[in-house]
């Protein structure tokens, strides 16, 4: 049964030291994800969901408690082999987009691949996919100032998507966006979702995202409110 | 590769900042190798110029002669040994016979060093064929230093005053029968030339020498009858001592206008980390190690050098070339430091020098990329996505 799961956490706990005591973000989070889920954490400011996020990315470690990804214990992963995990199995997509400023498009979404040391045909062909998938082939040679919001947000996407992670986890992935450029983008990841299987995790406290997910983990205080699927 | 192909994508891509520093790193790169070029070219043209002109490639002392006491001359003088007939019947040796002596120019006296020196030989520089006899007097050679000194000129006469063997003083008027050009003012200044024969009639010094000047052909290498053998690089002591405080003076130089191009490429490093640390937080968050970051901006610091040695290339090159064809131009007065200088000094660039300077410059671009680099290993990158510095 356990290797259903593509994310596990039990007793998760993550504190930060405030002074000469601690902010406790998350507390006790028991949480299971399968593959292809289209979920979300979703709750106010300091609820504890992008520390959440954080840790399944391995960017983070818990104070206490497990936290398995794709069967991988985080906290004890090394820099190298969490690194790994990230390049092949997880992808980000983040508030603010973080394209890198010198590539174009293309090479933003292929720089990945190129950690991966792929050759330059099986390269072309992946970014030239997940360029169309979100609909950039046409901006592939621009620079990420040229683009709009919504297209920036479309190029991480396309960045997260290009490696064909078992994972994406967007965190507020439309707090920059107006409602037009929410739904595309949201439309598209439901779409690959939905073709792909990837499992999408999202942080949010936008109502626009929660209309689109599949399961709504609701947090507040780092602790689980509650946990419903649509 | 990937991190080497994307630190070059930053720098291609990056701001002004960047382009400033590799300018001042291309100009202390073309400045250094303009400075040790010249140092480069006056130390070959000074070593030539002393062997053409002053001590050939070896030398025989008499057991009495010390170049650098001038109390040692009166003694120091003695036969030629008989072991070296054969060097000189093969042309590769020449004998000098210095003893001191005054002249009176304009009636004032000054104290010189008289040299006598075979009218035919061809090892010195010294145009030794104006000293063959003439009817018209006695003739010397001056160097010009010593024509301005005395405010002789060719065809003057000045009285000369020596002593003979035995200590008595005998005196005559001598012909300036010419004055020769030199960058070695050891053979010039305070110093007069006359014929042997000439010299060994005044002071019946008959067949001795203080020194005997030898070719690079010869075959002594070893005290011979008593004289004492001085190698070439004895006979370049003070041509060294000049060259090594030169290099001291060009270390200093080179350290200063390198730690102030350094500085500034450690402020924009230090800079660059702190204002891209959502870019360092992506880099991680897309799968590079933080200790591939530390790499990437190492790199892209060290590729500062790099660009600056091919920027430097590219206007340095012309300039340098143009260099030496017009030299840099030396003031008379230096002619007296000790060193043999010419009106102009042309440079001359070694491989070995512009090799080590750049490398120099490259491994310490690396340095300082480095050090404010290394940081980002123990960054937490959840606050750097978010651009946070921490």
């Amino acid at each position: 049964m356990e290797s259903e799961y593509i994310i596990r956490t039990e007793g998760l706990t993550k504190d930060y030291p405030v002074g000469e005591g601690y902010f406790r973000a998350l507390a006790d989070i028991n949480l299971t994800f399968s593959e292809g889920e289209f979920a979300g954490l979703v709750g106010p400011s300091g609820s504890g969901k992008t520390t959440l996020l954080n840790i399944i990315g391995s960017l983070d470690t818990p104070t206490s408690g497990s936290a398995m990804v794709l069967g991988r214990e985080v906290s004890t992963l090394t820099t190298k082999q969490s690194a790994f995990l990230r390049n092949r199995h997880i992808g980000f997509i983040f508030q603010s987009y973080n394209l890198l400023p010198v590539y174009t498009v293309y090479e933003n979404v292929e720089f990945t691949l190129l950690l991966q040391k792929k050759n330059k045909e099986e390269r072309h062909r992946a970014v030239m996919e997940a360029l169309d998938w979100v609909g950039l082939t046409e901006k592939k040679d621009a620079r990420p100032a040229q683009l709009s919001g919504g297209e920036s947000q479309r190029v991480a996407i396309a960045r997260a998507m290009v490696k064909r992670p078992a994972i994406v986890l967007a965190d507020e992935p439309s707090a920059n966006l107006d409602a037009e450029n929410s739904h595309h983008i949201l439309q598209t990841m439901r779409q690959l979702n939905a073709e792909l299987k990837t499992t999408f995790l999202f942080a949010t406290h936008d109502e626009k995202v929660m209309k689109y997910l599949q399961r709504i983990i609701s947090l507040r205080d780092g602790k689980i409110e509650k946990d419903t699927k649509s | 590769m990937l991190i080497i192909r994307t630190a070059f994508k930053n720098i291609i891509g990056s701001g002004r900042a960047t382009w400033l520093n590799i300018a001042v790193l291309s100009f202390v790169l073309v400045i250094m190798t303009a400075y040790n070029g010249i140092l480069d070219g006056w130390i070959e043209e000074s070593r030539r110029d002393t062997m053409e002109w002053d001590t050939g490639w070896s030398q025989l002392w008499q057991t009495n002669y010390d170049k650098y006491d001038i109390f040692s001359l009166p003694d120091a003088h003695g036969k030629i040994p008989e072991q070296i007939d054969d060097v000189f019947k093969a042309d590769m040796a020449t004998p000098v016979l210095a003893i001191q002596a005054s002249v009176y120019p304009q009636g004032r006296m000054m104290n010189i060093q008289l040299k006598g020196i075979d009218p035919e030989q061809h090892i010195l520089k010294i145009p030794s064929l104006s000293l063959r006899s003439t009817e018209e007097g006695t003739p010397v050679v001056i160097g010009k230093r010593m024509a301005a000194t005395t405010k002789l000129k060719k065809g003057d006469r000045v009285m000369l005053r020596w002593r003979d063997r035995n200590g008595v003083f005998d005196a005559r008027e001598v012909l300036v029968a010419a004055i020769f050009d030199t960058t070695v003012g050891s053979v010039d200044a305070g110093q007069m030339w006359i014929a042997l024969d000439e010299l060994y009639a005044m002071t019946g010094m008959q067949d001795e020498a203080t020194y005997i000047v030898m070719q690079r052909e010869s075959p002594v290498n070893a005290d011979t009858g008593g004289w004492h053998f001085k190698d070439n690089d004895f006979l370049q002591t003070d041509n060294r001592m000049m060259e090594q405080s030169s290099r001291a003076e060009s270390l200093i130089i080179f350290t200063i206008l390198l730690t102030l191009a350094l500085l500034a490429v450690y402020d924009t490093q230090t800079l660059s980390i702190f204002r891209r640390q959502k870019e360092i937080g992506t880099y991680v968050a897309l799968g590079m190690t933080p200790r591939d970051v530390t790499g990437l901006f190492t790199i892209e610091g060290t590729t500062y050098s790099l660009f600056a040695a091919l920027l430097g290339a590219i206007w340095g090159s012309p300039l340098l070339y143009w260099f030496t064809k017009t030299g840099l131009p030396m003031p008379e007065a230096y002619g007296d430091i000790g060193m043999a200088v010419g009106k102009a000094m042309y440079p001359v660039y070694k491989l070995t020098t512009v090799t080590t300077t750049i490398l120099v410059v490259v491994v310490f671009s690396a340095l300082v990329s480095y050090l404010p680099a290394r940081k980002i290993a123990s960054q937490n990158m959840v606050w750097a996505l978010k651009g946070k510095i921490n």
